[in-house]
């Protein structure tokens, strides 16, 4: 029978991405409440680091997806298959969407990324004001839309863990309980 | 009366034929800009508005004199945050401070179109000596005059108070000119 556990690598990947994300968004919404400060600074650079990491993690998880075969499905109503693997690919997409239009965003609004303040990215627009507004409005509502799909897919797996009891969680989980895989 | 007329007549005929060696800036063509690093993030600023007396012929740089005059309020950055936090008390204090100045002490010709010149900088209520290197380059009617300076923003205290940290915001700031000028004498 085909595995339903998802690789130690993956796993790694998929815990790693998703802290970084939960935090770059937590981050995002905090600072910039922040009056001008030296703290706000900080938080929009420790922000934009971690876009960046969170962005080079899914280039190597893409790479590992495109090479490796996912587990099997668990046996689910068709409608939910399709919308979790909807859902998994539209999170991929946002996965580059999102830090690529912050990186814009931070090139348009004329400050360069300097990944850990040592490592300059190109800009991947001109400094300009005005599109710095539209990147900003773009960043904001592509974070939003990933913390909503995010949002969904941590539902459903409770859903399918608590409700259809069918160990979905195992999946992902690096140590499993033996008992709830059967 | 008469004779203080007729005085000031010669007076005036007299520095009419005098070679005069006053310049007067093109601010159209003139830039002043500047650029530090927010935690390694080159940040650019510039200054929109700006003056100066200029008096320099290139045969004679001891005896020239340089004021340049510098609006701090028309400091101009491509972020508005920036821009909006530059003209406050902790940076550059625009409401106490409106202006900065660099007036030239002495000016020594350093090679071919070159010139080194020793000024005071008037700069958020501190005075300091600095030295700037300048060159000179005729285009046409235009001498444009370039050069640059490093200055140690917190030996002006821009950047009071929490920003002091220099971790966050470096000491160093380049400052970078380029003054067009017109009716300099050829060298």
């Amino acid at each position: 029978m085909r595995e339903t556990r998802y690789s130690q690598t993956a796993m790694a990947i998929h815990w790693l991405v998703a802290l970084g994300i939960i935090a770059a968004i937590a981050m995002g919404v905090y600072m910039v409440a922040l009056p001008m400060s030296p703290a706000r600074l900080k938080l929009f650079n420790w922000h934009k680091w971690l876009g960046v990491s969170i962005l080079g993690l899914s280039v190597v998880r893409l790479v590992w997806r495109l090479t490796h075969r996912p587990p099997a499905d668990l046996p689910m109503p068709i409608w939910q298959l399709r919308a979790a693997h909807v859902a998994h690919w539209v999170m991929y997409l946002l996965f580059f969407a999102v830090p690529l239009s912050g990186w814009a965003y931070s090139s348009a609004a004329g400050f360069p990324v300097v990944v850990f303040g040592m490592l300059p990215l190109p800009d991947l627009v001109p400094p300009a004001a005005p599109l710095a507004v539209v990147l900003k409005a773009l960043h904001v509502t592509l974070a939003f839309s990933l913390g909503a799909v995010v949002a969904l897919h941590v539902v459903a797996v409770i859903k399918h863990q608590l409700v259809d009891r069918d160990g979905i969680l195992s999946r992902m989980n690096p140590w499993p309980i033996r008992n709830i895989e059967v | 009366m008469k004779s203080l007329v007729r005085m000031a007549c010669c007076a005036s005929a007299l520095l009419a034929f005098l070679p005069s060696h006053a310049q007067k800036l093109e601010p159209a063509q003139s830039e002043i800009s500047f650029t530090f690093k927010q935690m390694g993030v080159p940040v650019e600023g510039r200054f929109a508005t700006f003056a100066g007396q200029f008096s320099f012929d290139p045969k004679k740089p001891e005896a020239g004199k340089v004021v340049l005059t510098i609006d701090t309020g028309s400091v101009r950055f491509g972020s508005p945050d920036t821009q909006g936090e530059a003209v406050k008390a902790e940076w550059f204090n625009v409401a106490k401070f409106p202006q900065a100045t660099l007036e030239s002490t002495t000016i020594v010709a350093a090679g071919a179109g070159k010139y080194d010149l020793t000024g005071k900088l008037s700069l958020k209520g501190a005075v300091r000596e600095v030295r700037v290197p300048v060159t000179l380059a005729r285009l046409g009617a235009i001498t444009v005059a370039t050069g640059g300076l490093t200055l140690k923003r917190l030996e002006f205290k821009i950047g009071d108070g929490d920003w002091s940290d220099t971790s966050m915001v470096a000491n160093e700031v380049q400052v970078k000119f380029k003054l067009a000028l017109s009716g300099m004498a050829a060298p």
